[in-house]
């Protein structure tokens, strides 16, 4: 058994946090930088130019990249021969999320329930945290700030096993065309299909952590992705919205096995400010 | 051509912009996003006088960052419009004449853009150091309990944005994506 403290974990979260709200995926960049040459609208040129240039400036002046520094979510992989000592994981991982948004001065954006009072909880806690038991004596830590913005686009149908490749090809383009200039376009559209209905919401949100670029390892999945990520950008929604081709610098699909009557599909939008990073324990 | 325009805003600048067209904003403009909105639109049904003047002033819906020390504010990038819509009618027609966001608006919205001459203007999402930058001074003038959701007096220079929807309700949406549209 290998013992680590909660402060350790504290401290992870609260460097996790400072970190991924200020600096992009180099994965993310490279794709922007890519987009500016090849988007055929003018004006959407110009936006992707901007967003370049604010990730450079978040970056140089030391500030958020984007003021909605989200929802503080967690995928945490727990080796099941690590033994957490001095506390509550939970607590621990909050406390993290507590300095670090205090540090960092980011936004505290989260209201302590959903309907009644909505009051702020001045923290940004708490945290959301997907926990996974796996083999072995380290913690693993991906921390995704999500925004509310490109958060509230996203969507889930229970489709027929019938309806097959052409059903979710059809709600995926249906979902990114409702969307529109919403999630703050360029996006990326994860796709999670399979398992039950929270399982495809969880791998669509899990899709997002991908690099761009790199593809689902079934030759067929890769296809479908390349394919759906064509279909998008024919849509002309383009940068910010305001036109052009490009509307999504990726859709990555993950997939899970799915019950004999069942075709689960989640789409989970990510707007181009899509931060995040990860820390072994 | 970019232009640049001053709040409040008069009827002529309103007259002069075009969706599509692209403008650096100087002055002052408040914000205010859901929260704020909710209690501003209670206190016009209820007859109470306001904390902000509404007459030819823009709101920009942001929930910034909380400034450093030696910034006027952190991060301050446009959130979605659309939350705002159900609101938005009475304030345009207590006097605001514009608005700065991202994202579409409402059939209600455009109408009372229309009626009330009002000019509906986009900034970046997402990109809100870039836009923090324009935002030279910052102050709390209402509703300070909702933390980032409080009312902030900006004074901007140069703010970059682009006409959405202007005063004839001409949509850049609608026009932009119709001009690139494959399916």
């Amino acid at each position: 058994m290998r013992e680590i403290h909660v402060d350790e974990i504290t401290a992870a979260v609260e460097k996790l946090c400072v970190e991924a709200n200020g600096k992009l995926p180099e994965d993310v960049k490279v794709a922007l930088n890519e987009a500016v040459e090849k988007e055929i609208s003018p004006l959407g040129r110009e936006i992707l130019s901007d967003i370049v240039k604010n990730y450079r400036i978040a970056e140089e002046k030391d500030l958020a990249i984007c003021q909605d520094t989200g929802f503080a979510v967690f995928f945490v992989e727990l080796g099941q021969d690590v033994r957490i000592t001095g506390g509550d994981f939970n607590e621990a991982i909050n406390e993290g999320v507590r300095r670090g948004y205090k540090k960092g001065y980011l936004r505290k954006s989260i209201v302590d329930d959903p309907l009644i009072h909505r009051k702020n909880t001045g923290d940004n806690t708490p945290a959301i945290i997907h926990l996974e038991m796996v083999p072995g004596d380290k913690i693993r830590i991906t921390f995704a700030p999500k925004g509310g913005g490109s958060e509230n686009m996203s969507a889930l149908r229970m489709l027929k096993p019938s309806d097959g490749a052409e059903g979710i090809k059809k709600f995926v383009i249906e979902t990114v065309r409702q969307a529109g200039p919403n999630p703050c376009p360029p996006i990326i559209v994860g796709v999670g299909i399979g398992g039950t209905m929270e399982v495809a919401a969880l791998i669509a949100k899990k899709a997002l952590l991908r690099p761009i670029g790199q593809h689902h390892p079934m030759p067929e999945i890769a296809k479908l992705e390349e394919e759906l990520l064509e279909q998008v950008n024919k849509l002309g929604i383009g940068p910010q919205g305001f036109g052009g081709r490009t509307t999504a610098l990726a859709v990555n699909i993950e997939t899970f096995p799915a019950h004999i009557a069942s075709l689960p599909v989640a789409v989970n939008i990510q707007c181009h400010a899509a931060r995040h990073r990860e820390i072994e324990l | 051509m970019i232009k640049p325009i001053t709040t409040p805003l008069t009827r002529e600048a309103i007259n002069s912009l075009r969706a599509g067209d692209k403008v650096l904003i100087s002055g002052v403009i408040y914000s205010a996003r859901d929260a704020a909105h909710r209690l501003l639109f209670e206190m016009i049904k209820r007859g109470e006088e306001l904390p902000i003047e509404l007459e030819g002033q823009i709101i920009y819906y942001v929930g910034p960052c909380p400034a450093k020390p030696g910034r006027a504010i952190g991060s301050a990038g446009p959130t979605t419009s659309g939350r705002m819509d159900l609101y938005t009618p009475l304030l345009l027609e207590s006097g605001l004449k514009g608005m700065i966001g991202k994202g579409e608006r409402s059939k209600e919205v455009v109408d009372a853009i229309v009626k009330y001459g009002a000019v509906y203007f986009g900034a970046i999402g997402g990109a809100g150091a870039l836009l923090a930058d324009s935002i030279k001074e910052s102050k709390i003038v209402a509703f300070e309990e909702l933390g980032p959701e409080a009312v902030y007096r900006f004074k901007v220079e140069n703010f970059p944005a682009i006409v959405v929807i202007d005063k004839d309700g001409n949509d850049l949406y609608k026009i932009g994506v119709e001009k690139y549209r494959e399916i």
